[in-house]
Formats: C-alpha cells, sequence, structure tokens
C-alpha cells in the first residue's frame, strides 16, 4: 500500500470525524448565548430551561471535539514530520495559540458555565456562557490561520537550511484567505447549529412533547438560520470562491468539472467527471454562468484544466468535483427551507405548518454533509500541495513511518471511533427523550451530570 | 533565545505533569480507595471541573514545542509513532470515561467507565514514565535527523533499542507510582472521612515504593546513559536539583504522617517538578540525544525556529499564559475545599 495515499487516509479520516464536534459546538455556543441573554432581559425561565439543556449536549460535543482534536495537533508530527519540521516556525504559531489562548479560556470558563449556575450571578453565568463562545471562535480562528497559510502562504521566508519562518506576523493573522475561509466556516457551523436546534424543536413541537420549548428551539434555530444560510452564501461564499479563482484556478477549474478553457464558460449542476477522456459524463449545465459568477461578465475566460500540466491537478479530481457540488447543492436548499421557515414563523404559522416542520426536523444531517464537503473542497482542492506552490504532499509525510505502521493506527482510530459513535448517539437519543422541562435539581438519585 | 524557549516548553510540560498528574493519579487508585459508586462518584467529582483544563497544558506545550523546536517536534513524534498513537487513544478513553460515567445510570456501564478510567489513567502514566526515559536514554537517530522505533525490540539499551526497555520500563514504574502518591494525596486534600483515611495510607505506603524507586533509577541512569550525570559534575550547583528531590520525597512522607495533606501535595508537587528539571538539566542543551554518535543529536541550536518567529512568539506567549494562570487562578477559587455527596445537578 501507498504510505503516501495512507498517511492521507489517515488524517482526512480523523480531521473529518473530528470536525463533526466542532461545528456544532461552535454554532451552538452563539446560539446558546443567545437564549441566555433573552432568558436575562426577559426573565422567561423557559430560555434558562432551554439554555440548560441545549447545555448537556453542548458538553458532550465538547468532550468528543476535545478527546478527537488532540490527535489532529499530533498527526502533524507523527505522519507529516518533514512538513512539520519545515513549517513549524509558521503554522506551529497559530497552532500554539490555539493551545494558550483559547483551549485555556474555553476549558475554564466551560467549567464555571457548566457547574456555576448556583454560584454564579445571573450576570455572571451570561458572561461564563459568551467566554466559551468565545473561546470556542478564538480556536476556529487559529485553525483556519493554519489552513489559511497552506492554502495560500504568506507573511514567510526561507532559511537557508531550507526553513519556513514567518516575516510578519500580523501578515500571518490577516492572511485575506484566512479573513475569508473564517467567515465562511463560521456561518457554515451556525448552520449546523441552527439546524440541529430547529431540528429539536421540531420534533418537540411535532411529537407534542415539550412543545413550549420546542417553540423556543424553533425560533431561535430558524432566525439563525436564515441568517446564517444567507451569509454562507453571500458575501462569503461567493467572496471565497472569486478569490479561489485568481489564486487556485486549477481547483476551481476542477471543482466546475471544466477540463477546457473558454469564453462564457458554463456551471456544470450535475456530472460525472472522467478524468481520462476530459470530458464530463451526463452534465447538466447552464451556459455562461460560471464566467458571469467569477468575473461578474458572461463574456469572461475561465481558465480549465488544460492550462495546466497533470501533476498539478487535484487529486482525487472527481472527489473534489462531487465534495463541492454537494456543498453548493446543499446550501442553495438550506437557504430555501430556512426562508420559508423563517417567513411563517414571522406570519406566526410555523408551528402549525407541519410540512416544514418535517422538513426541518429531517433535515439535521445536512449540515455535517455540507460542511464536510466544502471542507474536502478546501483540502482535495489545495492537492498536491500541502503548502499550495511550494510544499507536495508527497514531500510532506513522515517517510519513516511504513504504511503498516500507519495502517495499524488508521484502523486504530476507525474501531475507536466507531465506538465513540455509537455512545454519542445513546446519549444524545437519552438527553433529548428527556427533554429540557426536568429541573436539574431534581435529577434522578446517582445520574448527577458531571461535565467539564 | 535557544536556553529561554528549551525552559518555557520545559515548563509547560511540568505543569502538565503536576496538575494532569493528580488527574491520573485518581485514575489509577480511585478503584482501589473508593469502595461503592458513591464514593467513585466523589473521587471523580475531585477532578471533574479541573481535569479537561489541566489536559490543556499538554496540547498548548505540545503547540508551543512545534514552533519553537520544529524538528524535534517532528523527528520524536514519528520516531516514537506507535507508542504517541496510543497515548492518543488513551486519552480519547480516559476523557471518556470521566465524563461518560455520569451520563449513564446503569451500574454495569459505571463499573466499566471506572475500570476504563483505571487502564487508561496506569497505561498513560506508565507510557509519560517512558517516554521520559526514552529522551534521557537517547534514540536512534539517522542523518537526516529522523529515527523510528518499534514499541519494543530485545529489551536492552543498546544503540538500537525499542520504546521499551528495562530502562524505560523503570521509567514507567517511577512514573506510575509517582502519580499514585500525587493523586492519593490529592484526594486525601480534597475528601473527608473514610475515604480520606484511605487515601492517606495508600500514600505511605506507596511512599516506600516511590523512595526505593526513586533511588535505583539514579544508577541506573548512569548505566543507561553515562554522560547525562557529566552535567551535575560540570555544574555542581545543580546538585541542589537531587537534593531538593530528595527533600521532597522526606517532606511527602513526613507530612503524610502529621496528616498535613496540603503540605504533602505541595512536596509532591516540587517532587514531580525537580524530577523533570533533573532530567532537562542533564539533557541540555540537548533536546534528543543519539544512540547512534554525538554527532547526530538533536539540540536546542540544529532545532531552533527562526529568530521573528521566536520573537514575536515571546510576547503573545507571555501574555497568553498570564492569562491561562489567571484563569486557573479563578477555576481552582470557584471549587476550592472539600466535595461532597450532596451537591446534586450540575454543581458537583
Amino acid at each position: 500500500m501507498d504510505a503516501l495515499l495512507l498517511h492521507r487516509i489517515h488524517f482526512g479520516f480523523t480531521i473529518t470525524f473530528h470536525y463533526l464536534f466542532p461545528q456544532l459546538t461552535m454554532g451552538l455556543a452563539l446560539l446558546i448565548v443567545a437564549l441566555k441573554t433573552v432568558a436575562l432581559r426577559s426573565g422567561n425561565e423557559l430560555y434558562n430551561e432551554a439554555a440548560r439543556f441545549w447545555a448537556k449536549i453542548f458538553a458532550i460535543n465538547f468532550l468528543l471535539g476535545v478527546v478527537t482534536g488532540i490527535p489532529m495537533e499530533f498527526q502533524f508530527g507523527t505522519n507529516w514530520s518533514q512538513f512539520a519540521r519545515t513549517t513549524g516556525g509558521v503554522i506551529g504559531q497559530p497552532l500554539a495559540m490555539e493551545g494558550v489562548f483559547s483551549f485555556f479560556l474555553e476549558s475554564a470558563s466551560l467549567g464555571l458555565f457548566l457547574f456555576g449556575e448556583k454560584r454564579l450571578s445571573r450576570w455572571g453565568h451570561w458572561a461564563s456562557a459568551f467566554m466559551v463562545f468565545v473561546g470556542s471562535w478564538i480556536s476556529g480562528f487559529f485553525i483556519i490561520v493554519t489552513n489559511a497559510w497552506m492554502q495560500h502562504p504568506v507573511a514567510y521566508k526561507v532559511l537557508p537550511n531550507g526553513v519556513y519562518e514567518v516575516t510578519s506576523f500580523w501578515g500571518l493573522l490577516t492572511n485575506p484567505w484566512a479573513l475569508l475561509q473564517y467567515a465562511h466556516n463560521m456561518s457554515g457551523a451556525v448552520i449546523t447549529g441552527a439546524f440541529v436546534m430547529s431540528s429539536v424543536g421540531a420534533f418537540y413541537v411535532l411529537e407534542n412533547l415539550f412543545p413550549e420549548h420546542g417553540k423556543i428551539f424553533l425560533r431561535v434555530g430558524v432566525v439563525a438560520g436564515a441568517i446564517s444560510c444567507v451569509t454562507q452564501i453571500f458575501p462569503t461564499g461567493d467572496l471565497q470562491g472569486r478569490y479561489m479563482a485568481k489564486h487556485q484556478p486549477a481547483a476551481v477549474a476542477a471543482m466546475e468539472g471544466l477540463f477546457t478553457s473558454q469564453k462564457g464558460a458554463p456551471i456544470i449542476l450535475m456530472g460525472q467527471p472522467d478524468e481520462e477522456k476530459r470530458t464530463i459524463d451526463n452534465p447538466l449545465a447552464v451556459n455562461n454562468v460560471l464566467s458571469f459568477l467569477i468575473y461578474g461578465t458572461t463574456r469572461a475566460e475561465v481558465e480549465g484544466l488544460d492550462k495546466f500540466p497533470r501533476d498539478q491537478w487535484p487529486s482525487p479530481l472527481p472527489l473534489l468535483f462531487y465534495a463541492y457540488h454537494i456543498m453548493a447543492g446543499l446550501g442553495t436548499y438550506f437557504v430555501g427551507v430556512m426562508l420559508i421557515a423563517v417567513f411563517l414563523l414571522w406570519r406566526g404559522k410555523l408551528f402549525q405548518a407541519r410540512w416544514v416542520l418535517w422538513a426541518l426536523m429531517l433535515s439535521f444531517p445536512l449540515p455535517y454533509i455540507a460542511n464536510t464537503a466544502g471542507w474536502m473542497t478546501a483540502e482535495i482542492g489545495r492537492q498536491p500541495w500541502v503548502v499550495y506552490g511550494l510544499i507536495r504532499v508527497s514531500e510532506g509525510y513522515s517517510k519513516y513511518v511504513s504504511a503498516g505502521n500507519g495502517l495499524f493506527t488508521l484502523l486504530g482510530f476507525m474501531g475507536m471511533y466507531a465506538v465513540l459513535s455509537i455512545l454519542f448517539i445513546v446519549l444524545l437519543y437519552r438527553i433529548i427523550s428527556q427533554g429540557p422541562a426536568i429541573h436539574i435539581t431534581s435529577a434522578p438519585k446517582g445520574s448527577p451530570m458531571i461535565m467539564a | 533565545m535557544g536556553f529561554i524557549w528549551f525552559w518555557l516548553v520545559a515548563a509547560m510540560l511540568v505543569a502538565y505533569v503536576v496538575l494532569d498528574g493528580f488527574d491520573i493519579g485518581v485514575g489509577i487508585l480511585h478503584l482501589f480507595l473508593a469502595r461503592n459508586q458513591q464514593e467513585r462518584q466523589l473521587t471523580l467529582r475531585t477532578i471533574g471541573p479541573v481535569w479537561d483544563g489541566n489536559e490543556v497544558w499538554l496540547i498548548a506545550g505540545g503547540g508551543t514545542l512545534y514552533f519553537a523546536f520544529p524538528l524535534l517536534y517532528a523527528s520524536a513524534f514519528s520516531g516514537f509513532y506507535l507508542a504517541l498513537m496510543i497515548v492518543l487513544w488513551l486519552l480519547i478513553m480516559r476523557g471518556v470515561a470521566i465524563e461518560l460515567r455520569m451520563q449513564i445510570a446503569m451500574g454495569v456501564w459505571k463499573s466499566f467507565f471506572d475500570g476504563l478510567f483505571f487502564f487508561s489513567s496506569s497505561l498513560l502514566a506508565i507510557l509519560y514514565g517512558a517516554a521520559l526515559a526514552n529522551v534521557v536514554r537517547g534514540v536512534p537517530l539517522q542523518p537526516d535527523g529522523y529515527f523510528f522505533l518499534p514499541l519494543w525490540t530485545n529489551w536492552r539499551v543498546g544503540p538500537h533499542p525499542g520504546i521499551l526497555d528495562w530502562y524505560t520500563v523503570i521509567g514507567g514504574v517511577v512514573a506510575l507510582v509517582a502519580l499514585g502518591v500525587h493523586g492519593a494525596l490529592y484526594i486525601a486534600v480534597k475528601t473527608e472521612g473514610d475515604l480520606q483515611l484511605r487515601a492517606r495510607k495508600a500514600a505511605g505506603v506507596l511512599w516506600i515504593a516511590l523512595f526505593l524507586l526513586t533511588v535505583i533509577s539514579l544508577p541506573a541512569t548512569a548505566i543507561a546513559r553515562a554522560d547525562t550525570l557529566a552535567k551535575y559534575r560540570e555544574h555542581p550547583l545543580t546538585y541542589a536539583v537531587p537534593i531538593t528531590v530528595l527533600l521532597s520525597l522526606l517532606g511527602i512522607i513526613y507530612f503524610n504522617r502529621k496528616m498535613a495533606d496540603r503540605n504533602a501535595f505541595v512536596c509532591s508537587c516540587i517532587y514531580l517538578t525537580m524530577m523533570l528539571v533533573g532530567a532537562a538539566v542533564g539533557l541540555y542543551p540537548r533536546l534528543l540525544p543519539a544512540t547512534t554518535g554525538s554527532e547526530y543529536d538533536i539540540t536546542v541550536y540544529s532545532a531552533i525556529s527562526g529568530p521573528h518567529t521566536l520573537h514575536v512568539g515571546l510576547i503573545w506567549w507571555s501574555f497568553g499564559m498570564l492569562l491561562a494562570i489567571g484563569y486557573f487562578a479563578l477555576v481552582y477559587r470557584m471549587f476550592r475545599g472539600k466535595v461532597s455527596v450532596e451537591s446534586g445537578g450540575y454543581e458537583h
């Protein structure tokens, strides 16, 4: 087995599983602050109960995010040692800053938020929720800065021993790619949080189980969802797409399935790319649209894959094409369903519109798929580079870690994550069926929450 | 710069060992000290709000090591590949065991998570000890700065050792017992009644083993890696370190007998700190010595990042550490005092 491919799958698998949790916690952190704020201003105890309920779900997701996140930092050294060695002076910096500025804050404020409600004042408890939100969003920022430098290296120089160094700290932190990607990514996290909250709300209303709480979840989830689904496409997705077209044209050509450069390039809505014949099978295309989206005019020429040597094509190309199309397709669906829902909410008809509630309830897995597909678009689009244009992935992995050892640990992670998934689903099912109305002090004896 | 960052990274790792050390120690002992569900729950409450923050020192320390000494990070992490992956799996198991135990009310599940907590904590302690011993003993570094160690070979310390050999196993056992003592003293500080008495007693018994192991580890190090001790002969002032180790070790048993749990725990913190400082003094300026010849040693000079990175790093690092210390002060103050059974719900 090819060691390079194995190390790629190793990182890809562990990061994909990991990011299922932070995307929810980052989104949910914001929504919990919203719930706490309403509770504080209106004095409506239902909102505090809602916040407590989501805190339980947050805590489990946070735990899984932590335990699956530690392997990510370690894997730079274990599986990608040559990459780590040459670029540690640059990307080690935001990674260390994440630990120093975000994780300490996050763990401390989460401890206070989960355990301190009775010891803190109402404002103090609100502040702890707010700091959890700040901590998790800072964490996201530093990870994006790290990734953005790999996508679009800035503010660096190469030292005589071949090692990369930062020339401007602010340049690294304000990498335009990072700012665009951060906006797009965080909006995506809010979408996940909003859909999950709306989904549970729709379930409670449809099942007539805790309907009052369900309506709160729907209100907050649908409003946050409508805003974030729109910002996901415009401006964040649009801006990032254009920036990417400028700096990673080969990736954009592959995403769009554009094999030949052309004026008035079509957008392909569906199809199956054939790399060998350089065609798209069964294309469903709309002429001129791609040129318009990238350059604002239907006559502009868009570079196709024919402009790039074969060894600079992202691989696996079909997966990149599908990932991008799944992301974009789902993103469009999200806008539709959330705008309808928010309109009905405004008209006061959402809680009776059973078909919309059904759609919201069943849609909760989709943002996870869309966020994952979005990240696959970014990461496969970066191929064959580990640092775009500078270091190839084939020069980055740990040569001393054999494919056999890599497969051993990959299988280990797969087994362990399978068990974690089952535990996670069982626990979430329990929390959702128990519901928010149970007052914490009357929790059944012997099962108090101990969460950090 | 190299000197500063060496000690800053060392300080973060010491913070990790001292703080997460008592979490691990609680895991090693809770099956034996806590006799029923209620007591087990109580022992978990002693670390409940803090273990996660304590573990952040590992992540932050690892990240700091990564950007300050990229070569060391790359070489050591890929070279100790299998052991590190096992550490990661154990960290996952431990986190899950601590947190999910309280989520499921069934006794079978609670017992399962208790067992998992014990298993992962104990093995973590052994692997951490072995890891430190590996660094002291040295690894077969190649000219390109990399190496790869299997988990074990023939259990000898020759030029091509495994991650586990007789010396590193001793290191692992020292860590297991040391963190066991540390955890027992912590439980004694945080609890009352029978549980506290048992913890105190366990610390006293384990202390004897710790004393013997500490004494053994000195000649063992001399055999496994003779030149580690050269540093001490060169700079006699550094003998203060082993002397402090010994004094703190005696302090543990002295205060333990006097039932001054807090002081005994402080001595244990000093003991762990000084054991690590002792290893660091012996190593400096080497970061990872080679068994294949000293010209292949990874040193502070060969592994250090570029100057701009480190200068800027010093500014945000200091600022970040002040914040971190502030958070810790706040959390530990908030959850100070003995834990009790009564507090229900989120309160633990």
